[in-house]
């Protein structure tokens, strides 16, 4: 498989106020039709990073290469799911897809309602976004990425404000659409169970400067669960990284 | 929506009680002799002044003009206002170039353009429309400004994300994104154009609502005033309803 982002020696400064290095020495390969998660705690620039490779942040020093060009800036085949749905609430559901989709394509009612029947919400097309729940409305902004035709999809904490069984919800969806649509995901979060969960790979990143610590590989095999032996071996490895220090209270049951 | 709903009859007994409490008021201040009809006359003589008005066709026939001049300043004041407002707030460069002139201008009450605008246009159609401009043209304009420069970055942000085009961001995310603010800037500038119709008629004019009354006042006729003065508010309210039912019409989306 071809390596759909390339990082090379990428460094990224702040420089309002004080000058704060948000990302070192960040080396990075991604292979095409991969779900990466990256995982750390605040400030360990793991946004700045799904920024870059969207193109959103272009101020940074070493090369980035999405689908083997440099980025330069964001575009449709790289779709980015924020964390808040970021619907414009003067329009539709149908409307906002529409929105997003190139002023050239003409007849697009048909791929809206692909898209939206993909999330569920084939029956909320004429909604406003004020009327749908959150996980709704952030079910209709991936419909929205997806019907671009994203060749990669970058999730910054998109479930980081539903609640969590709305959040284990739209996790399964997510994987569903995934392995249909055969796209590179990238999500960053700091829930150690969904980047577990959806990610092939976990990037543990530490903050000040913001650096990559250590790649794992999660095999949990084509049906995932959430419990068994797999996912629980692999939730507590990425655990010892950010609690290798502390003294882990270690449970006895017989 | 919600407020109509809540529109029962004890809504509209209240809504009422003050004005028929004026009303009652002022009638047994004149039963009780208290007033003077040469300087404040019955409401029953204000009624018959009404009709009276209204049967020789001045009073029609006024409201009708300064109705005229505010339709043309108004339409002219939102073009303007709407426009420079939509350039100055996307070109930073139309913003600088304007703003010392326009916040100067601004602090200018209209009603103090009247001696000027009487020398420039003489007492006719013009000198009106000009103090209408300037009384609508400023809030239409600051707020068309400032609704645009408070829409939320993190949708010029998404608009890049999906290389949406210049104009079609200005369509669908600038012009919604602003319209709240818009309508308020509509809705003030309407208000102010209609008190300027009048300041402006009372001041140089042949016609109009405000001539009507500041000619009542030349007559010694309190009744004409007075009648006149309703009328002046009757009609800003009606306009402002209007502008309200137009607005919840456009703004369908803030439920």
């Amino acid at each position: 498989m071809k390596n759909i982002v390339e990082i090379h020696n990428l460094k990224k400064v702040f420089n309002d106020g004080g000058v704060v290095t948000a990302l070192e020495d960040i080396n990075l390969e991604i292979e095409e039709g991969n779900f990466v998660s990256v995982i750390g705690g605040s400030d360990c620039g793991k946004s700045t990073l799904l920024r870059i490779i969207g193109g959103l942040d272009t101020d940074y020093e070493g090369e980035v290469l999405v689908d083997g060009r440099k980025v330069e800036k964001p575009s449709r085949d790289k779709g980015f799911i924020f964390q808040d749905h970021r619907l414009l609430p003067w329009l539709t559901v149908k409307e906002n897809i529409k929105f997003s989709l190139p002023e050239e394509q003409k007849n697009n009612s048909g791929l809206i309602r692909e898209y939206l029947e993909m999330v569920d919400l084939k029956e909320f097309e004429n909604s406003y976004p004020s009327q749908l729940s959150g996980g709704m409305a952030q079910r209709v902004s991936i419909a929205r990425a997806l019907a671009n035709k994203p060749k990669i999809l970058l999730l910054d904490e998109p479930f980081g404000a539903l609640d969590a069984i709305t959040k284990i919800k739209l996790q399964e969806q997510l994987l569903k659409i995934w392995k249909k649509e055969q796209i590179t995901m990238i999500i960053v979060t700091h829930d150690i169970d969904e980047a577990v969960y959806l990610g092939s790979k976990v990037i543990v990143m530490t903050p000040r400067p913001g650096k990559i610590k250590r790649i794992h590989t999660v095999n949990l095999g084509s049906h995932r669960r959430r419990t068994g032996s797999v996912f629980t071996e692999a939730r507590d490895r990425i655990y010892n990284e950010f609690f290798e220090d502390a003294e882990i209270p270690i449970e006895y049951n017989i | 929506m919600k407020n109509s709903e809540k529109r029962n009859v004890k809504y509209w007994i209240l809504y009422f009680a003050l004005p028929v409490i004026l009303l009652i008021i002022w009638e047994s201040a004149d039963l009780a002799g208290c007033l003077k009809p040469y300087t404040m006359p019955a409401p029953i003589t204000v009624v018959k002044t009404a009709i009276e008005y209204i049967q020789n066709g001045k009073l029609p026939v006024n409201i009708a003009v300064s109705f005229g001049r505010v339709a043309l300043g108004f339409i002219l004041a939102l073009i303007g206002g709407f426009l420079i407002g939509i350039g100055s707030a996307i070109f930073k460069s139309i913003e600088i170039f304007t703003d010392f002139v326009i916040q100067i201008l601004r602090s200018i009450p209209p009603i103090a353009w009247i001696p000027l605008a009487i020398l420039w246009f003489g007492i006719g159609l013009e000198s009106k429309v000009f103090i209408i401009f300037l009384g609508a043209f400023f809030p239409i304009f600051i707020n068309t400004f400032d609704g645009i420069k408070n829409i939320d970055g993190k949708y010029f942000e998404l608009a890049r994300v999906y290389e949406v085009p210049k104009l079609k961001l200005i369509t669908k995310i600038v012009i919604p994104g602003a319209l709240p603010q818009i309508m308020t800037g509509i809705r003030l500038g309407l208000g102010n154009a209609w008190v300027c119709v009048v300041a402006a008629e009372m001041i140089g004019a042949t016609s109009g609502v405000g001539y009507m009354l500041a000619d009542g006042r030349s007559l010694s006729r309190p009744d004409v005033v007075i009648l006149g003065m309703l009328i002046v508010g009757i009609i800003g309210k009606i306009m402002d309803d209007l502008i309200l039912k137009f607005r919840d019409k456009i703004i369908t989306w803030n439920k």
